[in-house]
């Protein structure tokens, strides 16, 4: 994390009003910093590369830039523990992807992010179902799953999210 | 052995919604979900045509998320279904989708809009969603599941792995259960006549929120709970999603190399405990495909009890 001095200048006021206009990120100007996130985060409990509390108040000074590019808002596991005991219903786990919603359409996508869009749109599924599985599901009994799924590379397509379309981020 | 019990047949009736982990990585949870449910009378649909439930990309673009969400709901909805996932992830998303499609009209009218010219497809909020545990746990109960138990677990000590989506959040659950402390799954294993065993935080997160983005991070979260499971000696985790168990099993080896420890603790998933409750024979509940043997823990059960 940034460890130097900040600069007014640098901020963006507006930041935390964007961030408020993403679904699931209306409730950022609710949090208090009171850091009962950050107590009981299984994250935070492994590194402290990842703290929400200290997060958001960068989100709400308006440090968009460094807040984007990071990698830390990346590191939500989305397990709604602070989700569920936020005294200010801050929604943490929707927050953090409001923010990187924003995060995406500034060009700030992980690599494994785009390998996961990939996989989407060429698969509709994550993982591949070809042939050979549905043999094997075949013999244990189970119903087949269709191979490809090209809904999902339509919308994905439709909404600019298939990576042809990308430029690198 | 026992009978069946005298009630009226039960007429439960879902689409099952496999998501992109349990055809590929967790065909045992599968074929164990489908025995237990043909012997409890739930009736299990399947749509081929489902695809991954839209949580990955919720981190990429809400509406994306949404618009897959909604493709799936709406393909239950033509079948005429309630639905019900085996992957925790996949019935937080479907379930959140759901209520804000149906609770936000315009939002709804614009999903649809897009739907229809680009799929020819329209979904109308008329889906219910749910985790096939809690088909068990509600629909079934514990009366029925219990007449159907032929062999004797009462010596294995099991921990129960309720993971996050679960139980969280309650707002799209509508509170079925307490977050912070959840009773069902250990209900259910008792139900089995195994012991539940507690366990230094139990509701402790198995980090596969953050595997592709930071496997570090995600093992050292895993190998934490591994820690405490075998610190209270559980023959067994018992858990109910498939990407929980690729943290706690397949993941297992790596976590015991990283952190140069063994485990070498069984995970099962809970049909495939009830089946082996029920009198099944571990080859028709696809324990050969768990990757950490339970062969002790076999041994454990008297299958010509009661």
């Amino acid at each position: 994390m940034v460890a130097s001095m900040i600069d007014s200048k640098d901020l963006d006021p507006d930041f935390r009003l964007l961030i408020a206009r993403e679904p699931g990120g209306d409730h950022i100007t609710r949090c208090f910093s009171c850091g009962t996130c950050t107590a009981g985060c299984p994250v935070r409990d492994v590194t402290d590369r990842y703290n929400p509390r200290k997060i958001i108040r960068m989100a709400i000074l308006g440090m968009k830039k460094e807040v984007l590019s990071s990698q830390f808002i990346w590191l939500c596991s989305s397990c709604y523990t602070c989700h569920e005991r936020c005294p200010q219903d801050v929604k943490i786990p929707e927050l953090m992807n409001a923010i990187r919603n924003i995060a995406v359409r500034e060009g700030y996508v992980p690599s494994s992010v785009k390998a996961t869009l990939d996989l989407l749109s060429n698969l509709g599924r994550l993982l591949e179902v070809t042939e050979f599985e549905n043999d094997k599901r075949k013999e244990m009994n189970l119903p087949p799953v269709q191979e490809k799924t090209g809904d999902v590379k339509i919308i994905l397509e439709k909404l600019g999210f298939h990576r042809e379309e990308k430029t690198e981020g | 052995m026992k009978k069946k019990p005298k009630d009226k047949p039960l007429d439960v009736r879902y689409t099952l919604f496999l998501g992109c982990t349990v055809p590929v990585r967790a065909a045992n949870y599968e074929v164990s979900a489908r025995k237990v449910a043909e012997r409890l009378d739930i009736h299990l649909a399947d749509i081929p045509e489902f695809s991954c439930c839209g949580y990955p990309v919720k981190s990429v673009d809400h509406y994306a998320y949404l618009l897959m969400a909604a493709r799936n709901l709406a393909l239950a909805e033509e079948k005429g279904l309630p639905l019900c996932t085996l992957c925790s992830a996949c019935c937080g998303s479907l379930t959140e989708a759901n209520h804000q499609l149906r609770e936000d009209a315009a939002l709804r009218r614009r999903v649809n809009d897009d739907l229809f010219r680009w799929l020819g497809k329209k979904y109308e909020g008329g889906v219910r969603v749910t985790h096939f545990i809690r088909v068990l746990q509600e629909d079934v109960g514990e009366k029925r599941i219990a007449a159907e138990i032929q062999a004797d677990l009462s010596s294995l000590h099991l921990a129960p792995h309720y993971g996050c989506h679960y139980t969280k959040p309650t707002a799209i659950y509508e509170n079925a259960e307490d977050p912070e402390n959840p009773t069902s799954l250990d209900k259910l294993i008792e139900v089995s006549g195994a012991k539940s065993v507690s366990y230094e935080n139990k509701l402790q997160c198995c980090g596969g929120g953050v595997l592709a983005i930071d496997e570090g991070v995600s093992l050292a979260m895993a190998g934490s709970k591994l820690d405490h499971v075998r610190a209270r000696q559980a023959d067994a985790m018992v858990l109910l999603c498939p990407f929980c168990n690729i943290m706690y099993e397949a993941n297992q080896k790596k976590i015991e190399k990283v952190q140069g420890k063994e485990y070498k603790l069984p995970v099962l998933f809970y049909p495939q405990l009830l089946g082996l409750a029920m009198g099944m024979e571990p080859d028709e509940l696809g324990i050969k495909m768990n990757r950490v043997k339970p062969t002790e823990l076999l041994k454990k059960i008297n299958r010509r009890a009661a």
